[in-house]
């Protein structure tokens, strides 16, 4: 066959080949990735999203470095058995300003999209301790050294503008302030209404009950504000997204 | 790499032509059913496309001839779920609690559903069993915090305790004695050797009369010049042998020197609407509680 025939062109010219499979793959790529960045129901714009506060991405931070992720997921999906056990189904918008986001598909442990305000800070700081003094079936490590190591917020302004670079929209302000808003979130007395007009929402307590600013502190202020952000009684999804 | 492509098999189909080795490939065609299953792939892709959301266009996929949407499934089913008892969880939001035990029907529903909001909700803290833990009061027996009577703890469910979730969380905050220097240390071990003996435990005789005068101003306020405590107040009982946080002397140093704070969530989906508690939830706990033996 003539068409065969001349098929043996490319099969008999490896770079032809190289450079004609990249152009097939390519169209593969665009047809499925591109239309996700400018279809109107692939993006979904929800009011209180904001993005992370200093402490809150220390935090964040925290948790990715001891791959909390490994054994939490942070995805709620659009099933009925997982929106009556953890809340409403997350949401792309919720996890906008996560990068990388904290998804996942392996729960070993809950998954931790909504667990924010679920549980007292106390809680928290026992369970981190040693989590099978609340939760006896629990398979989870112990993470109490994290008490030990005190953050004085020395690069945190690095951190904000390194989110910055890959596109979160911290404002100059913002940059300016990491370090003030850093530690007035973990201290109720500081004058944290900066914080709160930049990060509205933000939670100011000292969160594990103890002096200094702890990595405990960044990681429960983080947990204690997950999925917290969206208000579902003002705000109904539509249903075609 | 010649082969010899006039070489005919049985069934009549020649070689590739391709030899290596004096290894030489039959040219058999496809099996039909292979072929003809890929054909219907194809086709059924092409519907599939058409049925489902899928073409991206300019500034939204199609939707698909079927309307499908993940979210809308959900939804779907959802509330199919809810349509099944809709009658019973009317009736159970809006339930007088105190006389919810006279509707078998409703009481039973209420009972089984609320086990299943426990065990999801609160058995973290409460344990499994809801025996508690140390801070974390065992809702077994008899001795309550805030009221055990079954509108009570839906109030505590609702607005919880000692939140910034809700403006209606019950509170009370005991002083911290010593971090506070209200009391010195040896005021503290005389309150506390006072608590031991109102308690009925082992003590110093000595100290614990010193320190009554010092519970007497300090502390009968809450816990009542008894030491029974208030319990609507959220003072507890210091005459029994039910303790949050312990009741041995150390124990009690800590508790009169730093305090204590336990918080509980506000569970209302009014403070937490993506993962709070439907009224008819909070009332089917509150009924499942309460029936575990220590309700009021």
């Amino acid at each position: 066959m003539a068409l065969l025939d001349k098929h043996t062109i490319i099969e008999k010219n490896a770079t032809l080949l190289t450079v004609l499979s990249l152009l097939v793959v390519t169209v593969g790529g665009i047809v499925e990735i591109a239309p996700l960045f400018y279809l109107e129901n692939t993006i979904e714009e929800v009011d209180g999203v904001r993005p992370y506060s200093p402490l809150e991405l220390e935090g964040r931070e925290v948790y990715i470095r001891e791959g909390c992720y490994v054994c939490h997921s942070q995805m709620v999906r659009p099933m009925r058995d997982e929106v009556e056990r953890y809340g409403h189904y997350s949401l792309a918008a919720e996890s906008m300003y996560d990068h990388p986001f904290q998804w996942g598909s392996k729960r070993t442990g809950p998954d931790l999209a909504r667990v924010g305000g679920r549980y007292s800070d106390e809680w928290h700081v026992v369970h981190l301790r040693d989590p099978q003094s609340v939760v006896p079936e629990s398979v989870m490590p112990k993470y109490g050294f994290l008490e030990n190591k005190l953050l004085d917020g020395e690069y945190i302004e690095d951190l904000l503008l390194t989110h910055r670079a890959v596109g979160v929209p911290y404002t100059d302000e913002m940059i300016e302030a990491a370090v003030e808003d850093f530690r007035a979130q973990a201290d109720p007395d500081s004058d944290f209404d900066g914080l709160l007009e930049r990060y509205p929402g933000a939670q100011v307590r000292n969160f594990d009950g103890q002096p200094g600013i702890s990595e405990t502190d960044a990681l429960i202020a983080y947990l204690q504000m997950l999925g917290t952000l969206v208000d579902f009684s003002t705000f109904t999804p539509d249903a075609s997204r | 790499m010649s082969g010899t492509p006039e070489k005919k098999n049985e069934d009549g189909y020649g070689t590739t032509g391709h030899e290596w080795d004096g290894i030489e490939e039959w040219n058999n065609p496809l099996p039909r059913w292979w072929l003809w299953t890929f054909y219907i792939t194809i086709i059924w892709g092409i519907g599939y496309t058409i049925a489902y959301p899928a073409w991206p266009l300019v500034d939204r996929a199609t939707a698909g001839l079927l309307g499908y949407s993940t979210r809308g499934e959900v939804a779907e089913q959802i509330s199919e779920f809810e349509a099944r008892n809709a009658e019973l969880q009317v009736q159970l939001a809006s339930a007088d609690l105190n006389t919810i035990s006279d509707d078998a029907a409703l009481f039973n529903y209420a009972v089984q559903g609320g086990a299943a909001v426990f065990r999801n909700n609160c058995s973290q803290c409460h344990g499994s069993g809801a025996a508690g833990a140390v801070g974390y009061p065992n809702l077994l027996d008899d001795a309550w915090l805030w009221g055990g009577t079954i509108e009570e703890i839906a109030y505590s469910v609702r607005h919880g305790i000692r939140n910034e979730q809700s403006l209606d969380a019950r509170w009370s905050q005991m002083p911290a004695f010593g971090a506070d220097e209200l009391l010195d240390e040896q005021q503290i071990v005389e309150v506390a050797h006072y608590v031991l003996q109102i308690s009925g435990q082992a003590h110093d005789a000595d100290l614990a009369s010193a320190g009554a005068e010092t519970f007497d101003l300090e502390c009968s306020g809450c816990h009542m010049a008894d030491g029974t405590g208030d319990m609507l107040g959220g003072a507890p009982n210091l005459t029994d042998a039910i303790w949050l946080y312990g009741g041995d002397e150390a124990t009690l140093i800590e508790t009169i020197t730093n305090s204590r704070f336990g918080v509980m969530p506000a569970w209302s989906e009014e403070f937490r609407p993506a993962g709070g508690l439907s009224d008819s939830e909070i009332n089917a706990v509150a009924t499942y509680v309460h029936q575990l033996g220590g309700g009021q």
